[in-house]
């Protein structure tokens, strides 16, 4: 436990002595709000409640694959070899999920925040929304950091990252926009359980299979 | 030649001409295309057969770290890619004359076509590595983890959207309604073995090769 915090604030210290980076992801969750609400001209305050929750989770999903993408290449290969000899595999992936997960609410949070003042905000229970997001961050963190561990060890990363994360991620996905429409819909909250229950279903697999597997992806 | 191969041979020749030339129950729409079933589910059945194969081979990779284990992960894999296109194949044909479009939206073809996208993917990852060891790692990794998010998603999607074209889900009544005087099962369960055992034969073949190869090679 002490390792895992230990390592978290490391993640934490490094993320703020390069401040660019997190700088350049909030920009990049900005603009691409931004751009969504110039593509639809007039019409950016007044869009199906469906498409407004779909194009908010494709942004989503795009702003945590790029964000997620850099967790083990922006250190260099030196410095991995020597945590493997500090730190056990355990504890770092639980280490950068744990962080991922923090790193994900910031940003879909504010995501959120930008997204509804832009596009107009027709979310009747906004607590629910709240909710899936919540369980997004942790889903999205948990399946990407493992996915990140993988492409990293490959040759031209940054596509493999997204095409090895996509098909994955795509069942969560699913469930929440479902749980996502249900919030905007402002239906009885006990309509939602079932999703909620799926979602943190799913999240169980993810994140134990993580810290299972990763391992074997450690040593090499 | 071991027994279940002239099993297979037998359930073909069986399957092939039961499935073409035995009575079944008409139907309307569907009429002589309810054949189709004989070849399009058990392709189904094989893929899922074929790809749980080939992960619990990549946990046995992991576990004894042995090269022939990873060898037969990726041609099982790899049969298992060929049956699902096939699979999919036979399905859009199938979807095209009575449901009237080649790809509806519907929760079973999502999932396969998410399935492809996993194993396609894979094929990528495997050819983007330069050291074996790895390569074997890596990938075996990537199967485990993929297959363990597509199982709940087969699960998942048909609750998510509760109509769906096919039978037994929704408003449309199972197979069991269409198949009134049990004369399709007398092909459909011969099929479902027949199309494992092809599936895993080929595959067999695909490993031997490869063997042979390695041995070449040193």
């Amino acid at each position: 436990m002490q390792e895992v915090s230990a390592l978290i604030e490391k993640e934490i210290r490094l993320e703020w002595r390069q401040r660019y980076a997190l700088n350049g992801m909030l920009l990049y969750l900005v603009s691409t709000i931004f751009v969504c609400y110039l593509s639809f001209r007039q019409k950016a305050g007044h869009l199906e409640p469906i498409t407004w929750n779909t194009l908010f989770w494709i942004i989503q999903l795009f702003t945590a694959v790029s964000a997620i993408a850099k967790s083990f290449t922006q250190e260099r290969a030196g410095r991995l070899l020597y945590y493997y000899s500090l730190a056990s595999p355990l504890g770092i992936i639980l280490s950068k999920m744990l962080y991922n997960t923090g790193l994900m609410l910031l940003l879909s949070l504010l995501g959120y925040v930008v997204y509804a003042f832009v596009m107009g905000n027709p979310v009747g229970d906004p607590g629910m929304y709240l909710v899936a997001i919540g369980l997004g961050a942790m889903g999205f963190a948990g399946t990407l950091t493992m996915v990140a561990g993988i492409a990293s060890k490959a040759e031209n990363s940054p596509t493999l990252m997204s095409v090895l994360s996509f098909p994955i991620i795509i069942p969560m996905l699913l469930v929440l926009l479902k749980l996502s429409k249900n919030a905007l819909d402002g239906i009885d909250r006990s309509f939602s359980t079932d999703e909620i229950l799926t979602l943190l279903a799913l999240n169980a697999i993810v994140w134990v299979l993580s810290l299972i597997l990763f391992p074997f992806l450690w040593k090499s | 030649m071991s027994w279940w191969k002239y099993l297979c041979i037998l359930l073909m020749i069986y399957v092939y001409t039961g499935g073409i030339l035995m009575p079944i129950p008409r139907q309307p729409i569907l009429y002589e295309t309810a054949r189709n079933l004989y070849f399009h589910v058990p392709l189904w059945f094989a893929m899922i057969l074929l790809l749980a194969l080939s992960v619990w081979h990549a946990v046995q990779y992991l576990r004894s770290g042995k090269t022939d284990h990873d060898l037969q992960s990726v041609e099982l894999a790899n049969t298992g890619l060929v049956f699902g296109i096939l699979g999919f194949v036979t399905g859009a044909i199938w979807g095209k004359y009575t449901w009237g479009s080649a790809l509806p939206q519907d929760p079973k073809l999502l999932s396969t076509e998410i399935a492809m996208l996993i194993y396609l993917a894979y094929w990528v990852l495997r050819g983007s590595f330069r050291d074996d060891q790895q390569r074997a790692r890596i990938s075996a990794v990537y199967n485990i983890f993929a297959f363990a998010a597509f199982i709940p998603l087969t699960i998942i999607l048909p609750r998510l959207a509760t109509d769906s074209l096919h039978p037994g889900n929704g408003g449309n009544p199972g197979f069991k309604i269409y198949d009134s005087d049990h004369s399709m099962k007398l092909v459909f369960y011969p099929a479902i073995i027949m199309m494992m055992l092809l599936g895993y034969w080929i595959s067999t073949l695909r490993i031997r090769y490869r063997r042979l190869l390695a041995i070449v090679e040193e």
